[in-house]
Order: structure tokens, then sequence, then C-alpha cells
């Protein structure tokens, strides 16, 4: 990249590599923000002062201002309440925890079952439909039944919030489990000959070869399942009628969104920042645990 | 014979159920202790599946195989062999030197022996500075080492190498040729090379056994009487020419098999 140019001097470096490299994707970041930002007030100037309609009008209620949202989070969203963000973070934090369970579950469930599937050819054609036929059931659909089916069995700590971790975690062990298959059956085959020449079992071959191998496709779905987690979270909170979440918030500031737009868009800029976080703790996760040769294309 | 069979074929046949390919046929050979073997031939002699036959990665159709005395299957439980494939198969995960450690953390070495030896072997192939490198920062040739040095890492016998070298480039295939002999010359292993390379096989074997194809069958073989330590002079001797061309005949004389795009490979 040339921020690491920039930061050195023929023959004296300034900034050490790394964190100058760190500094310069940190500076785009913030750099998109900005033109994303700008693109907003744009788009929002040019058709409120020419009055388009296409493909709807736009007004301070259908695109609130970046400062509107922004004053939003610092002001009570009700009379005798603290300040938006406080609320927000409280319920932010109670998603997580949600998020988390399920995307540790899901995670776990979805190794197993790659693990299971990779040892029976049989098993991955009488399985693969039905965990396939899984996911393409509306989550919104089945999320009402999970929490009439499991929360009265839930001990009392988990009760409520327990029945969304599973939500959570019906939407996270599907990419886990597809990834692991794949990643396991992605040993090469030399290197599995290789082992049968030292004449190790199959269980030294699957924890030795198989599984590290598989950890880059593993942790691909990590990623999927870190950011799909929240979104099960949140949506599995709707049917709960739990008002301690994110998913709580969006459905009371949705009835409100005539009046104070702004409110549902700072909780949705939270609730994007949460699955950014989730997506960011397993990228750091897999560059400290993966050890492989680096993408040769760039 | 006064040296030991390290390992004797009788009669080894092994057809393919795919399409009914009889890959090997009738395959007599006996090599005794710290020979040096080179399977040579075009492509689809059989010869990589011959290597296979004795490490008992493949199961012959006919025949007996033993190796060490006792059957393949036997052998290949007990660790009497080492082998090296065309690309060296390490593991990325791994630095050099736990990439070299592998076979033995497989026959349950402890820890403190498995670095000492781990050590010595970086040393025999001249790798120490590189041992805490994850393979993707080593060249061809040196990831090729590192594959020697795990194939030699517990002390095997026996050494199969199945066109080790095939993929890297002129140069430092012949210095890598070099230092596999004098590998060989300090370990004293009995080695079975397969390649497509007459220099090569002549260059560093006791015997080349030329095979020829469809079906797999020994063509003939050449005893290698070129005087040892052998060195990059050995390459410009008469005998080398000889010998060279004596292989590059044998080949030929089975050639009415062969497919133009093989013959070329011989030149």
């Amino acid at each position: 990249m040339s921020s690491t140019a920039a930061a050195t001097l023929p023959g004296r470096r300034i900034i050490p590599a790394p964190i100058a490299a760190a500094l310069g994707r940190a500076a785009l970041v913030v750099a998109v923000l900005v033109a994303m930002v700008g693109f907003w007030e744009l788009y929002h100037w040019i058709w409120t002062s020419t009055g388009w309609s296409w493909p709807f009008v736009v007004n301070d209620t259908s695109m609130p201002h970046v400062w509107t949202i922004v004053k939003a989070f610092e002001q009570p969203a009700q009379v005798n309440q603290p300040a938006l963000i406080t609320v927000l973070l409280h319920k932010t934090l109670f998603t997580a925890k949600e998020a988390a369970a399920g995307f540790a579950v899901g995670a776990v469930i979805g190794f197993a079952l790659g693990a299971v599937l990779v040892h029976s050819r049989l098993l991955q054609r009488g399985l693969l439909p039905y965990i396939v036929g899984s996911q393409t059931v509306p989550i919104l659909a089945i999320a009402p039944m999970v929490v009439v089916w499991v929360n009265p069995k839930l001990p009392g700590p988990l009760q409520g919030w327990g029945a969304v971790a599973v939500i959570a975690t019906y939407l996270t062990f599907f990419p886990v489990a597809i990834n692991t298959l794949r990643g396991l059956q992605s040993a090469d085959p030399r290197a599995i000959e290789l082992m049968r020449t030292y004449a190790a079992s199959r269980w030294a071959v699957l924890w030795k070869l198989r599984f590290p191998a598989s950890l880059p496709y593993v942790f691909s779905a990590l990623r999927l399942a870190a950011t799909a987690s929240v979104v099960g979270a949140i949506i599995g909170e709707l049917p709960t009628g739990l008002q301690d979440g994110l998913g709580g918030a969006i459905i009371n500031f949705n009835q409100y969104y005539s009046i104070e737009p702004q409110e549902l868009w700072a909780t949705n800029v939270i609730a994007a920042l949460l699955g950014i976080v989730f997506f960011v703790i397993v990228v750091l996760a897999e560059k400290l645990i993966v050890r492989r040769a680096p993408e040769r294309i760039r | 014979m006064s040296a030991a069979s390290v390992v004797r074929l009788e009669g080894v046949t092994k057809t393919f159920p795919h399409g009914n390919v009889t890959a090997l046929e009738g395959i007599d050979l006996e090599l005794t202790e710290g020979e040096f073997v080179s399977l040579i031939g075009p492509s689809g002699c059989g010869k990589s599946t011959l290597l296979r036959v004795v490490g008992d990665l493949v199961e012959p159709t006919r025949g007996a195989i033993s190796v060490n005395g006792k059957s393949a299957r036997q052998a290949r439980e007990d660790g009497d062999y080492g082998i090296v494939f065309q690309s060296a198969v390490l593991f990325d995960w791994r630095t050099v030197a736990k990439n070299i450690a592998l076979p033995l953390e497989m026959l349950g070495w402890d820890r403190e022996r498995r670095r000492a030896r781990v050590e010595e072997m970086l040393e025999l192939v001249e790798l120490t500075a590189f041992a805490d490198h994850h393979p993707w920062q080593l060249s061809g040739g040196m990831q090729q080492r590192v594959a020697i040095a795990r194939a030699l890492a517990f002390e095997p016998a026996l050494l199969l190498m199945d066109e080790p070298f095939g993929a890297l480039d002129e140069m430092t295939r012949e210095r890598m040729n070099l230092e596999l002999l004098s590998l060989w010359e300090k370990t004293g292993n009995t080695v079975i090379f397969v390649t497509h390379s007459i220099s090569e096989a002549v260059f560093l074997s006791t015997r080349v056994v030329v095979m020829s194809p469809r079906p797999g069958r020994i063509a003939g073989m050449v005893d290698i009487d070129l005087p040892t330590p052998r060195t990059a002079e050995t390459r410009e001797t008469a005998r080398f020419f000889e010998l060279v061309t004596e292989v590059r005949e044998l080949l030929r004389s089975r050639g009415e098999h062969l497919l133009p795009e093989e013959e070329a490979v011989l030149e």
C-alpha cells in the first residue's frame, strides 16, 4: 500500500510499517464514512430543492439529516429518561449477549455437524438437503414457535433472552456447518497419503491435518455467522416482545417514526456497529490463530 | 547375495478397475540394503504405482511384496520407510521445525527427543536458520529439503521418492541431486527413486530400472558403475554419457508403444 511508502523517508522510517498500514486503513474507512455522509446530505439537498419524488419523496422524515440523527443520541427519547445513547448501549449489551451466546452455540453445533458429515457420505446425502432447507424457512416464521417451545423449558436466568439466542444459533450454525464440511475435505490428498505412511489413525488425520486445513474455511464462515447472529438476535426479539434489546427498540421507535424518525435511524446505526464489532472480533481471532500463506494475488 | 534384501517384489500385477487399465504386470524386483535404485520410464509406465505398491498405498491385484522381510502393510504400520512426493506437501500452519517433527509426533516421541532430532535434521539439510519459518516463506528447493528431512527424521531404512525434484528448475535440481547423494552416503538408506530424467537417474543411482508402458513392465536394468563420491564433474565423464546412452536405448527399444509426446519426454 502507498501508506507504507508515505510513512517512510529514504533510509529512515518514521512510523513502524504495521502501524502505518493500520493507520492507512483506518484513514480509508473514515474517508468512506465521510463520503457516505456527504452523499446522503447531497441527495437530500438535491431531491428537496428540485422537488423530485422518484423513487420516494425526500423530506426530513424519510431522510433525516445526519446531524439530527447524531444529536438524537444525546437527547432522551422520552421524558424523564436518560440520553438515547445510554438507553441504546444498555439494549445493545443485551442483544450482544443473545448474539454472542447464539454465535458460540451455533459455531460449536455447526462445526460438530461438519465434522460428523465429513466422515459419512450417506449422512451427507441424507442430511444436507434438510440443513439447506432449514435456512430457506423465514426466520420470522419460526421465531414465534421457538419462543413457545423453548422459553418455558429454560431455567430462570435464561428466560426470554435464551430463546432469542436459540434463534441466533439457528442462523449461525448453517454457514459454519457447510464450510467446516468443505474445509475438512480441503486437505491435500497427498498429505492424507503422507499421514497414511505414518499409519495415522482417523482421529490423528482429523486433528493434525483436516482440522488445521479447514480453519481458513471455518473462519470465513464465522465472519458470516458473526453478522448473522446479530441479525438473528434482533429479529428474534421481535416476536418475543422483549423490550430489553435493540429489536424491542426498533419496534418501539418504528411506531413513532413519523414524529421522530431520527431515533429509529440512530438505533439502526448502533445495530450496524454491533454487527461490525462482532465481525472485527472474528477477524482478529483469525489473525491470531490461522497461520497460512498470505494471499498471492492482491 | 551378500547384503540383506530390503524390498522384494514377485510377479506384482496391478489392474485398476476404471477402464481396466493394467498399470503393472509381472514385476519382479529385489533391492538389497544400501542400494539406490531409480525407476525410469515414460508417463503411464506405472513407476509411481510401483512405488506406491511398495509403500502399501496401493494394493496389488496379484503378486507378493515383502519389505524388511514383512508384508508391505506391516512395514508401513511399523514406519519402515519415509516418503517424499513431487510437491513437498508441507503443512502451512506448521513451522519448518514442526513439519519435520510431524512423523516423530505420530510415533509418540516426547518433546525433548523430538527437539533434539529436529535440530539434527535441520543441520543435515542445512536449514537451521529457517527452523521457525513457515513453508510459504521458503523456495521450492528448500521446501523439498524440509520434506526430505521429514522423511528421514525417524531413521527409516528405506526412502521412497516420487519425482521429488520434478517441479524444480534444472539448476536447483542438479544441486539437490548432489545434496541427496551426500545425504545418502551419510545415512546409508536404501532408496527407490522415481524420475523422468535419464541423467538424474544415472547420476544418482547404483542401478537404474527401465520401465515400459501399457502394461507397465520392467524393460531392463542398468548397473551404474560410476565411481563414488560423485561430483558435478561426474556428469561430464565419458562413462556417464555411455550409461545415459544405454538407458536411453533401452527406453527406445521399447518405444514402439510410445505416443509422440511421450517420445519427446525421453529426449
